[in-house]
C-alpha cells in the first residue's frame, strides 16, 4: 500500500515537471520518465516486486533532478509554476504559517468576491512563560488550487473594495497587515466601483495607511498586484513573478495581434524574458526588499519547511518595520537588524505603535517609494541647473512656510477677528442710522430725477442693436492656436450623422472656429494636445521645468530604443509628460500633461518622476496641481516593473500633496486607460472629462479575452464613466478654460496660496 | 376576403425583396470591386457595430463616405456606367436581392392578413382589467373585439382615458406592445384577424416556421 502511494506521488511529480516545462524536451525529464516507467512496468507485472529501497533511490533521483531542472528555469517556466494548480495558495499559508485564523466575509463561493480573501490571523509567541497572540490582518488573492469560482485570483472591483475596507479596519484596530499577492491581474470590469478607480482608491489609502504593511509576492500581475502591494516591506517568493503585464498580453501587443489571435509560444517566452519579471530582476531593481527561497521547482502545499521559513520571514519583516519607528526599542532593534536568519522567532516585539511612531512609519514608506526607479530614466539637467533648482525649491519651501504657515495663519486668524467685528459694527450702524436716513429721504426727496435719468441710460444700453465697433462681433478666430488640420479644404462627416442628421462639416470651420466640436450635435472630434496647451494653459507664457528628464530603455527591451527615438523625433519631446507653471485667468497653477502622441502617452519612469516633481513643486508653492491627460495607454510595458512602480510612487506624491491641503484636479481627454487611471489619476477627488474622452481600465480587446464578454462600442465613453460614478463632470472643449478657472476658485483644500 | 394561401404562393414564387441603394446626397461615385451575383452582408456584431459590405463610396467636397449594404443578400445590379461620375441625391446605385428570412415572411403575411389597430398618440397603453384578465388566463387568441368596444386604457402624463376599438370584428391575434412601454403614434398596438381565418393563419405561420429555408 505504502509503495503504491509513493509511486503515485512520483507520478504526480513527473506530471508537475512536465507541466512546468510545457512539453519542452530535456534529457533530465526523459531520464526521469524512463526510470519511472521501468519501475511502473515491473510493479504492473507483479505487485510488490519493487523494493522500498529502490523507491527511495528513485525519490532521491527525483530530488536531484528537480534541483538540476530548477537551475535552468526560464522566466516563462516560472510563470507556469505560479499559475499551476499545485502552487501554494493563500489558504495553505493561513493553515500552515499562522497559528490560527478566521476567514472574514466568505465561505467558498459564498463571497462577494471569492478571489479576494480576508482573514484575521495570529502568531502565538512565547515570551518567557507566557503565550502572547500577535494579531495581524491577512489580505490577499486566493487562487484556490484552480477552483473555477476563484477566477484564478483575478479580483473584481468589489473584491478590492472589500480589501480596502479591512485595511481601514486594521488601521482602526492598530494591527499590522500582511498582504499576499497572488493575482494575474485585476478583472477588467467598469461597474461601480470600477476596476481602475477601486485600485486607485486602494493605492491612495495604502499610501498613508497608519499600520505596518508587509506584502508577499507570488504572482504580481500589474494593477491587480498594486491594489494590495504597496507595503513597507515587500518579500518575493523566489519562483514568483512581478510584472507590468502578463507575458501573453505583452506578446499580443508586440505581435500586434487582434481579434482573438494567439501569440506563438516563442514570442511569449521572449516577452517573458524581456520584461525582467523574476524575483532576482526585481531585487536588483530595488522593487522588492527580499527574496524568500522556495524549494526546487516552486513551493507546493506539502513543503512544510517552506511554510516555516515564510513564518520566520514574516515575523522578521514585521519586527523590522516596527523597530524602525518605535521609540522604545534598545537592544532588540539592534538584534532585529542583525538577525538575518534563524532567531526571528526569539525576538518579541509588540506590534502596536503609538500615533507618532505611525506617522514616522508612513513617512518612511513614502520616502522609500520616492527613491525607487532612479536608474530607469535619464536626467539630462546639468549640475549647475540642478543645484539652482534644488536651492530654488528650498527657498520656495521656506518662503511658503513663512508666508502661508507662520505669518499666513496669524493673518488669517486676525482677518477672521476683523471680519467678525466688521459684521457686528455693520449691524449696529444700520440700526442707528437707518431711521435717520429714512427721515432725511422724506424731507429732501429731490434726487429722484437723477435716478430716472440713470435708469433710462441703462435701458437704452440694453435694448439697442449690437454695434461691431464696440467689440460685440468677434473678428477672426477666438483661439490662440488652431490645429494644422484646419488648413485643409474639405468636408468631414460627423459620426453621429445617422442619429442626429448632422450636416457635413467644413474642416477649416470645424478645427478652426468650432474647436473640433460638431456644431449640430456637439460631438467632439479628437484634438491635438497643443490646442489645450495654448488655448487653455497659455503654454507660450508658461515656465516649463524638468524638460530634460528623458525616457530611456532600462530593460534593454528589444528594438525599443529605435521606437523611443522615433517618438522623440516625431514629437520633439523627451518623454510623454510635460510639466510647467502657468496662470489660468490669473490663478497660478502647476500643470502636468500626458501627451498621447508620445508612445500613446504611456507612463514610464521618466514620466512618473516628472509627475512627482510637479506635485512636489505645487505643494511647495501652495499652488493648485492640474493633471491634463490628453491620452494615456497605460503603463509603458517595455519598462516592465520600472513602469508599474510609478503607480504607487505617483499616488504617494499625490496623496502627500492632497494631505497638505492642495487642489489636485484631473482632466481627461481622448483615451485614458489602465495603470495611470488605476492609480494617480483615478484617486483624485476632482476628475473631469472633455466630452471626447474614453475612460476605462482595459480596452475592448482585453475585456473580450479575459472575461469573454463582448462589450458595446461605447462602453468606455465619458458619459458612461460619469453615470458609473468614475468621473465627476463632463466639460465642453470650448469651455474648458472657464470651467477650470471656476474649479480653481471653488474646489480644493485649505492650503492654496490664493485662499 | 383575402386569400392567404395565394399570398404565400406569391412569396414563394419570388422569395426576394429588392433593396435599391440610392445616393444619400450628391457626389462622385466609385464602386467597390463587386460584381453582379456577389454576396453582401448587412451590419453585424452584437451591437450592429460592424458595418455591412462596402458597396461604393461617394465623394463630396473631398469627403469620401462609404456606402454599405443595409441587408444581407446578393448584388443584382450595379450601375457601372456611373463609375467616377457625379450623381444627384436619390440616384439608384446598387440593387441588392435580399432573400427573405422566416421572420420577415411571417411578418409580411401577417401584415397583409391582419387588421392592425394603431396607436392614436404617443403614450403607454394597457388593456382594461377584464380584457387583461382574459388575455392572461386563456391567451390572446381568446379575446374578441368589436367596433366601439372599450378595451384599452391610454395612460399619458397621469391622465388615463379609455380607448375604443374601431375596425372589423375579430380576434386579437397578436399584441405588439409591452407593459409600460411608450408606444409612438401610428405604431401598431394589436393585430386582429377575422374569426374564420384564425386557423388558416395559424396553419400558414406554422408551415412557414417549419418549411421556410433560410439562406445561410
Amino acid at each position: 500500500m505504502d509503495a503504491e502511494r509513493r509511486i503515485q506521488e512520483l507520478r504526480s511529480r513527473l506530471t508537475y515537471i512536465r507541466d512546468i516545462f510545457a512539453g519542452k524536451e530535456n534529457d533530465n525529464i526523459r531520464l526521469l520518465a524512463a526510470k519511472l516507467d521501468e519501475v511502473l512496468g515491473r510493479e504492473d507485472e507483479r505487485s510488490g516486486s519493487v523494493l522500498p529501497e529502490e523507491l527511495t533511490r528513485l525519490e532521491d533521483f527525483f530530488d536531484f533532478s528537480e534541483r538540476k531542472l530548477d537551475s535552468i528555469l526560464s522566466p516563462m517556466d516560472r510563470v507556469r509554476i505560479v499559475r499551476h494548480s499545485q502552487r501554494v495558495c493563500l489558504k495553505d499559508i493561513l493553515e500552515n504559517v499562522y497559528d490560527n485564523y478566521t476567514e472574514i466575509g466568505g465561505r467558498g463561493e459564498f463571497n462577494i468576491d471569492p478571489s479576494m480573501l480576508i482573514a484575521r490571523a495570529y502568531f502565538a509567541r512565547r515570551v518567557g512563560d507566557k503565550i502572547i497572540n500577535q494579531m495581524v490582518m491577512v489580505i490577499g488573492q486566493e487562487k484556490g488550487h484552480g477552483e473555477a469560482f476563484r477566477n484564478g485570483g483575478s479580483v473584481k472591483p468589489w473584491g478590492n473594495a472589500k480589501a480596502l475596507h479591512y485595511m481601514k479596519v486594521a488601521e482602526t484596530e492598530n494591527i499590522p497587515i500582511h498582504t499576499f499577492v497572488f493575482t494575474p491581474g485585476a478583472y477588467p470590469i467598469e461597474d461601480w466601483p470600477g476596476a481602475a478607480q477601486q485600485i486607485a482608491r486602494n493605492l491612495y489609502e495604502l499610501a498613508a495607511l497608519k499600520v505596518p504593511i508587509i506584502s508577499v509576492f507570488s504572482e504580481g500581475g500589474s494593477g491587480g498586484a498594486e491594489a494590495v502591494g504597496l507595503a513597507d516591506r515587500r518579500i518575493m517568493l523566489s519562483h514568483g513573478y512581478y510584472s507590468v503585464i502578463s507575458p501573453e498580453g505583452a506578446a499580443a501587443i508586440e505581435g500586434r495581434l487582434r481579434g482573438g489571435d494567439r501569440a506563438t509560444p516563442e514570442l511569449i517566452e521572449k516577452c517573458a524574458t524581456n520584461l525582467c519579471i523574476t524575483a532576482e530582476d526585481n531585487l536588483k531593481n530595488g522593487y522588492i526588499d527580499r527574496i524568500l527561497q522556495e524549494p526546487p521547482l516552486g513551493a507546493r502545499p506539502n513543503h512544510y519547511e517552506f511554510f516555516r521559513e515564510l513564518r520566520r520571514e514574516l515575523i522578521q519583516a514585521t519586527n523590522e518595520v516596527v523597530s524602525e519607528v518605535k521609540a522604545m526599542k534598545l537592544y532588540r532593534a539592534m538584534l532585529v537588524r542583525t538577525s538575518k536568519a534563524d532567531d526571528a522567532e526569539s525576538i518579541f516585539m509588540r506590534w502596536t505603535l503609538s500615533p507618532s511612531a505611525l506617522g514616522r512609519l508612513v513617512d518612511l514608506r513614502q520616502r522609500k517609494f520616492r527613491k525607487m526607479s532612479t536608474h530607469a530614466r535619464l536626467d539630462g539637467t546639468g549640475i549647475v541647473k540642478r543645484a539652482v533648482a534644488a536651492t530654488k525649491g528650498a527657498i520656495w519651501a521656506t518662503h511658503s512656510y513663512f508666508r502661508y504657515d507662520l505669518l499666513g495663519r496669524q493673518k488669517k486668524r486676525l482677518d477672521a477677528v476683523f471680519e467678525d467685528i466688521g459684521a457686528e459694527a455693520h449691524l449696529v450702524r444700520r440700526k442707528l442710522l437707518m431711521p435717520l436716513k429714512n427721515t432725511l429721504d422724506k424731507v429732501f426727496s429731490g434726487n429722484d430725477v437723477e435716478q430716472i435719468r440713470k435708469g433710462e441710460e441703462v435701458r437704452k444700453k440694453l435694448t439697442r442693436l449690437s454695434c461691431p465697433e464696440d467689440g460685440a462681433c468677434l473678428v477672426g478666430s477666438e483661439w490662440a492656436w488652431t490645429s494644422p488640420r484646419s488648413q485643409e479644404d474639405r468636408t468631414i462627416s460627423c459620426p453621429n450623422v445617422r442619429t442626429h442628421h448632422c450636416p457635413d462639416l467644413w474642416v477649416p470651420d470645424l478645427f478652426g472656429d468650432f474647436a473640433g466640436v460638431c456644431s449640430s450635435c456637439g460631438h467632439h472630434f479628437p484634438m491635438e494636445y497643443r490646442w489645450y496647451l495654448e488655448n487653455v494653459f497659455d503654454y507660450h507664457r508658461s515656465k516649463e521645468f524638468n524638460r530634460r528628464i528623458e525616457s530611456v530603455n532600462p530593460l534593454n527591451y528589444e528594438q525599443f530604443d529605435l521606437k523611443l527615438d522615433k517618438a522623440k523625433e516625431k514629437t520633439g519631446l523627451k518623454s510623454a509628460c510635460i510639466t510647467f507653471e502657468t496662470a489660468i485667468e490669473g490663478v497660478e497653477a502647476v500643470v502636468a500633461v500626458l501627451c498621447a502622441p508620445f508612445r500613446g502617452g504611456s507612463v514610464g519612469a521618466a514620466e512618473g518622476e516628472k509627475f512627482i516633481r510637479a506635485a512636489e513643486l505645487a505643494g511647495r508653492k501652495r499652488q493648485p496641481f492640474i493633471a491634463y491627460v490628453h491620452g494615456t495607454a497605460g503603463i509603458r510595458i517595455q519598462e516592465g516593473v520600472n513602469g508599474v512602480i510609478q503607480m504607487p510612487r505617483c499616488t504617494i506624491a499625490v496623496r502627500r500633496y492632497i494631505d497638505a491641503g492642495g487642489l489636485y484636479l484631473v482632466l481627461y481627454d481622448t483615451n485614458s486607460y489602465a495603470g495611470p487611471v488605476a492609480s494617480f489619476l483615478g484617486c483624485s477627488p476632482y476628475q473631469f472629462a472633455v466630452q471626447s474622452s474614453n475612460i476605462g481600465f482595459a480596452g475592448p480587446g482585453v475585456i473580450a479575452e479575459t472575461t469573454g464578454m463582448d462589450i458595446a462600442p461605447d462602453y468606455h465613453r465619458a458619459y458612461h464613466a460619469l453615470s458609473r460614478g468614475h468621473i465627476h463632470g463632463i466639460w465642453d472643449r470650448r469651455e474648458v478654460k472657464k470651467n477650470l478657472h471656476q474649479s480653481l476658485l471653488t474646489m480644493g483644500g485649505r492650503n492654496l496660496y490664493y485662499r | 376576403m383575402f386569400n392567404i394561401k395565394d399570398l404565400l404562393e406569391k412569396v414563394k414564387a419570388s422569395p426576394y425583396r429588392e433593396i435599391v441603394v440610392r445616393a444619400p446626397h450628391t457626389g462622385v461615385v466609385e464602386f467597390a470591386s463587386l460584381n453582379q451575383g456577389d454576396k453582401v452582408r448587412g451590419p453585424g456584431g452584437e451591437y450592429k457595430e460592424k458595418p455591412g459590405t462596402l458597396l461604393a463610396s461617394l465623394t463630396r467636397e473631398k469627403n469620401r463616405k462609404p456606402i454599405t449594404a443595409p441587408e444581407k443578400g446578393a448584388v443584382e445590379n450595379i450601375r457601372f456606367e456611373l463609375e467616377g461620375k457625379f450623381v444627384e441625391a436619390g440616384e439608384p446605385l446598387v440593387a441588392i436581392k435580399h432573400y427573405l428570412t422566416r421572420k420577415e415572411v411571417i411578418e409580411l403575411i401577417l401584415q397583409e392578413a391582419l387588421f392592425l389597430f394603431r396607436a392614436p398618440e404617443r403614450a403607454k397603453y394597457y388593456f382594461v382589467p377584464e380584457v387583461d384578465q382574459k388575455l392572461k388566463v386563456s391567451g390572446k387568441r381568446s379575446v374578441r373585439v368589436h367596433e366601439g368596444m372599450e378595451f384599452l386604457i391610454v395612460s399619458r402624463m397621469k391622465r388615463e382615458t379609455p380607448l375604443a376599438y374601431s375596425g372589423p370584428d375579430g380576434i386579437i391575434y397578436s399584441v405588439y406592445f409591452g407593459r409600460g412601454d411608450n408606444v409612438d403614434e401610428g405604431e401598431p398596438l394589436i393585430g386582429v384577424c377575422p374569426e374564420d381565418q384564425l386557423t388558416v393563419i395559424q396553419d400558414v405561420v406554422a408551415r412557414i416556421q417549419s418549411e421556410w429555408e433560410e439562406e445561410a
